[in-house]
């Protein structure tokens, strides 16, 4: 087979993903940042992993939170433990803050984008430095920017209209976690592959922390909900 | 077995219009602030632009991954020359690196559409005008990007610069007084803005003249 580009071979290469996890939300706060994402692992439509973590601490001050292909965010995971260790080493009491970690980021999944071999992620990164909170993302082709409340895949069509009405600068933590749980229950009736089963995790000044899983209560009961077929019944 | 699923692009269209006005002694650079995909709004508070020199401005739009490349690997060409001549790069020269850039990558291209402005070595306003491989030229006003269809015919009409084609060469630089072409960015913005939906949410505008720099915002409809 003739190569046109790269030096991978072509069978080699992500084509399309295998396991993939659903989406992540995540917001500013008034201490820090809040991400939420459900624990599913979906092997095309069939949920095949029901207790993936996917939203993990980087370092001292930032949070990745991941949705896309499990494999590559667990190879990014590698990456950044390796880039964090190296950097450590230097043992100059300097420490990756989460600007440089999303940038990190960043050129990583636009340099395997331009190799044709992408890492079937989107990525968003959120930290707390010298009081200072970040939020960004970046997805598989390398696009990346900043906002003070971020989403992927269908978060970003459901959760962000959400987000933009009723975010703002001083959310409490508490104000924080209910708003990220009315976007997480809205991706949960309405995004077949979501689980209800959920962890949202906090990262402020002091560090951050990966909150235990639970559920959402749901309500199944409306007629629509019951009936779907009502009003428009098939001749049959 | 039939296709199941999409095939993998590196590429998509981030949207955003990008314009810029040479006068006699300043120019005007503007773009829009809204990043979308497809008919999502990812942002609405992205800037376009980057100062590249004291006195070279560039606005982009197309690909963001692909601008914020373009955009490192011009910001690091620019350090080493000022590293080896002690000086900023001037904006014709700014210019023809930027073509260069863009045709050293002619077959796996940066999907970024770009104007440059400046001021060149005699104070004088100028404007330069690319695709996306790098065939450029030096104009009186330009405008790039998803609303370009709209803004161009407006700029057109509105300035009525001398055809290239006369001879001998009539300068380029529009007759418009600073304030003025100020206010023409924007009304050509806000126009623009009510037709295409890859334009909106806020109008960044920097102004180069023989003081400095300087920006000003104005806020867009955001539907």
């Amino acid at each position: 087979m003739t190569m046109t580009m790269g030096t991978v071979d072509e069978s080699q290469r992500t084509l399309y993903p295998y396991v993939t996890g659903s989406s992540v939300v995540a917001i500013k706060f008034k201490d820090g940042i809040l991400m939420a994402a459900d624990m599913g692992g979906s092997y095309g439509s069939t949920l095949r992993y029901k207790n993936i973590e996917r939203l993990k601490p980087i370092g001292k001050h930032s949070l990745l939170g991941a949705s896309g292909e499990i494999s590559d965010f667990q190879e990014i995971l590698r990456y950044l433990d390796e880039l964090i260790l190296y950097d450590n080493m230097w043992d100059d009491g300097n420490s990756l803050g989460p600007k440089e970690v999303h940038n990190y980021l960043t050129r990583v999944m636009y340099n395997r984008r331009n190799k044709f071999n992408p890492l079937w992620n989107s990525l968003i990164l959120g930290g707390v430095k010298n009081g200072q909170k970040y939020l960004g993302t970046v997805n598989m082709i390398g696009i990346n920017y900043e906002d003070n409340h971020v989403a992927t895949g269908l978060g970003n069509h459901l959760a962000r209209p959400i987000l933009r009405e009723e975010w703002h600068e001083d959310l409490t933590f508490e104000e924080g976690v209910k708003l990220l749980e009315k976007c997480m229950r809205v991706l949960l009736y309405r995004d077949r592959s979501a689980v209800n089963k959920i962890q949202i995790s906090k990262i402020t000044e002091e560090g951050a922390t990966v909150f235990p899983p639970f559920s959402l209560k749901t309500y199944w009961e409306f007629a629509a909900f019951k009936n779907p077929t009502a009003g428009a019944e098939g001749s049959w | 077995m039939t296709k199941q699923h999409a095939n993998w692009s590196p590429y998509d269209n981030n949207g955003g219009s990008c314009v810029a006005i040479a006068g006699a002694d300043y120019c005007v650079i503007a773009a829009d602030m809204r990043m979308s995909t497809g008919y999502n709004i990812l942002t609405r508070d992205y800037s376009k632009i980057s100062q590249l020199a004291d006195k070279c401005v560039m606005a982009s739009s197309g690909f963001q991954a692909d601008v914020k490349a373009l955009q490192k690997q011009l910001s690091a060409r620019h350090l080493i020359y000022q590293h080896q001549h002690n000086k900023q790069m001037s904006c014709p020269a700014m210019a023809q690196l930027l073509s260069n850039t863009l045709y050293y990558k002619r077959f796996f291209p940066y999907y970024a559409f770009n104007v440059l402005g400046g001021l060149d070595n005699e104070g004088k306003g100028c404007v330069f005008t690319y695709d996306a491989v790098g065939s450029y030229e030096r104009v009186g006003y330009s405008s790039q990007g998803s609303g370009s269809t709209l803004i161009t015919p407006f700029l057109d009409n509105q300035l009525k610069s001398p055809s290239p084609l006369l001879l001998p060469a009539q300068d380029a630089v529009t007759p418009l007084a600073e304030a003025e072409a100020i206010n023409l960015v924007k009304t050509v913005f806000a126009s623009a803005t009510e037709r295409d939906i890859y334009t909106g949410d806020k109008l960044e505008v920097v102004i180069l003249n023989a003081s400095g720099i300087r920006r000003e915002y104005m806020d867009l409809r955001r539907d």
